[in-house]
């Protein structure tokens, strides 16, 4: 019998233990309910909004840890900057039948390609098997009209449309009425490109329900904003780049999105975020798998991300709402400021003065070439 | 060969069938297409497209947005002209006192185009910024009422035309140089023999050398320009929004196709018209020079 070298002898012992430790490894994704072979080594694809992940020294701690936990790579994509020209992009595809490319996408259901989405029969269904996280799911968001029983989708973040204002050039701004007449901020208000926020919050402000559009309240709104155009008291319309017009201080006005607020405050204490008065929009982002994507995986994914531990990583970083229950609790301990924040976890008083736009207005031709006018195209 | 031989006229077409598959398959079939698409309507309920020999679209388009329309046509018609003014001196200074320096005078001319288009109007938010210094300047001197308006530029109709100017100074300061170039000097030497003052030669002999030029950096600046929606969105407000901002909205966020590419054709038949009347008002031998 030959010697044994140093060499074969840590070789074999690599593999004896990997041969011992796979099984432990195979038994534990078991025992979660995953079929290891339908995970290891394959990849996701998931393609979602700019600034929307945890991020630490150009990686993603959070997708990291998936990858360490089930074998499988993520490729992730930030190439979602707006819904309508993401559909665009997309649609062709899916009209065809054909794959995208994508395992999970991520649009608002303050357009209403979610709901197009879901009835054009363009997206699966979620592999419920695999989804026992489900659980967490905060209550309010279980029952979307759009997808009654979430068989299609998953919020990934849900974020306030209200008014932002810059204390330092403007006292504390309550109510839109004030944001649209105050001759103070003539000219350095923005207000938001998408219809469903910038009409949501005029029309609470004229006292209408924006869970019921009907032509007589959507011209109202319509016409206070065009009143305040034409005034020049509203200087632009703005996507997200109202940030950059407010840090700079040519806006000390606008209608914002809450997340914003909380990273741009970090940044500038001057910075605030109200919910108006009359009532303030909530929207949420869900997490859609296209046709052909990997149903199985990105339902695995789903399911990592709604671990209260995971949650808590990733609303670390991204400072909008959490969808997962129990994400609060783990911040208490490494992260009470952000816990204890209310844009990111807002009190049941808050939530009661939020409000979400009619999905049928979103379908409505004549509404969005109406709005399309207002900003001047 | 016998074929060619037996019909001489047939050689021109044959040496010009590289060009014209080239013209056919990457200009006439995709204009058709979008001829095709232009007469199609959208499902409001599933966004399906259908061919339904929509005019409707093109009356809405002709009808609908003259105001864009005409915008277009007068921020392009100044950006233009601006451009021009700008150009001609620069170009000027650089074909005729150049000398060694040429070169890199014209690397200074397109190095902020290795920028991307996008970023360099950015940058304008920032350089035309409420509290910036060009602001400050103008407002020293008493001239920002006569610029802007509610004491700032940005958002306003000078803003979206400087950017314009701007982004289009090369398209109009190339040809210029090009064509200033190839004047011979001596030209101007015998004109001044014959008793012309420096002024007379410049009029009499420079500028009409140096009108194709002239003409091509004009329509190279002015279509592009009208068709613009960037500097519109990004420096503008409602009130500046150009027709290229409708088709832009049409297309990405309405999805309505049809609209977009009856739009277009609408445009490009303005510009078109616009062209035809310059060309016969300056005579099409002045084009080739």
């Amino acid at each position: 019998m030959s010697p044994l070298t140093r060499q074969q002898f840590v070789r074999r012992a690599a593999a004896g233990s990997a041969a011992v430790a796979l099984p432990g490894a195979f038994a534990a994704l078991a025992r979660a309910g995953v079929d290891p072979s339908k995970v290891k080594g394959k990849t996701l694809v998931f393609s979602n909004w700019p600034l929307y992940i945890d991020v630490k020294n150009h990686r993603h701690p959070s997708l990291d840890q998936f990858t360490q936990k089930y074998g499988a790579k993520v490729k992730y994509v930030e190439d979602i900057n707006d819904n309508a020209s993401f559909f665009g992009k997309i649609q062709a595809q899916l009209r065809r039948g054909q794959s995208i490319g994508r395992d999970i996408i991520v649009m608002t259901d303050n357009s209403p390609y979610p709901a197009l989405l879901v009835q054009n029969k363009w997206v699966e269904k979620l592999d419920k098997s695999v989804l026992p996280n489900l659980a967490n799911l905060q209550d309010t968001q279980r029952h979307p009209a759009w997808d009654p029983n979430r068989d299609y989708s998953l919020p990934w973040q849900s974020g306030m449309t209200g008014i932002g204002y810059n204390a330092k050039f403007t006292k504390p701004i309550t109510s839109v009425d004030q944001l649209f007449t105050d001759p103070k901020l003539k000219g350095k208000v923005t207000l938001l490109t998408e219809f469903a926020d910038s009409l949501g919050l005029a029309m609470l402000s004229n006292g209408d329900d924006p869970a019921k559009v009907d032509d007589a309240s959507f011209d109202r709104a319509i016409t206070k904003i065009q009143k305040a155009v034409k005034s020049g008291q509203i200087r632009q319309f703005t996507g997200n780049d109202y940030a950059g017009l407010m840090a700079k201080g040519d806006v000390w006005a606008a209608f914002v999105w809450s997340g914003d607020m909380v990273q741009l405050h970090a940044d500038n204490a001057n910075l605030r975020f109200t919910i108006p008065k009359s009532g303030g929009m909530i929207w949420t982002d869900n997490m859609l798998i296209p046709k052909h994507g990997n149903a199985y995986l990105a339902s695995v994914y789903m399911n990592f991300v709604y671990d209260p531990k995971i949650a808590a990583e990733i609303e670390d970083y991204v400072n909008y709402i959490c969808p997962a229950k129990g994400a609060d609790r783990v911040l208490l301990k490494t992260d009470p400021g952000v816990a204890k924040n209310t844009l990111i976890f807002p009190t049941v008083a808050m939530r009661r003065q939020l409000h979400s736009i009619d999905p049928k207005a979103l379908f409505n031709a004549d509404y969005k070439t109406k709005w399309q006018k207002v900003l001047g195209a | 060969m016998g074929l060619l031989h037996r019909h001489k006229w047939l050689v021109p077409y044959f040496l010009l069938l590289p060009g014209l598959a080239w013209l056919a398959l990457f200009f006439l079939v995709p204009l058709g297409y979008l001829g095709h698409q232009s007469l199609e309507t959208q499902n409001p309920i599933d966004l399906s497209y259908a061919f339904k020999w929509a005019w409707s679209n093109y009356r809405e388009a002709i009808t609908g947005f003259d105001p864009q329309l005409f915008r277009s046509l007068e921020y392009g018609a100044i950006a233009t002209v601006i451009a021009l003014l700008v150009s001609y001196p620069l170009a000027y200074w650089i074909a005729f006192r150049g000398g060694r320096w040429k070169n890199v005078l014209l690397l200074f001319i397109v190095g902020p185009f290795f920028v991307t288009y996008l970023i360099r109007t950015l940058a304008w938010e920032t350089i035309l910024a409420d509290d910036g210094p060009v602001v400050h300047g103008l407002r020293y001197l008493h001239l920002l009422s006569i610029f802007g308006s509610n004491d700032r530029l940005l958002a306003t109709p000078t803003a979206v035309v400087a950017g314009i100017t701007y982004n289009f100074l090369p398209f109009m300061a190339l040809p210029l140089y090009v064509s200033l170039e190839q004047i011979d000097g001596r030209l101007i030497e015998a004109a001044q023999d014959l008793y012309a003052s420096r002024v007379k030669a410049f009029w009499r002999v420079t500028l009409p050398l140096s009108m194709p030029g002239m003409v091509a950096g004009t329509l190279l600046t002015f279509i592009p320009a009208v068709g613009d929606f960037i500097n519109a969105q990004l420096l503008g407000r409602p009130g500046q929004y150009m027709i290229g901002n409708v088709i832009n909205s049409r297309f990405n966020e309405l999805q309505d196709y049809g609209a977009a590419a009856a739009m277009s054709f609408v445009l490009m038949a303005a510009i078109l018209i616009m062209i035809g009347v310059y060309a016969r008002a300056i005579g099409t031998e002045k084009l080739t020079g």
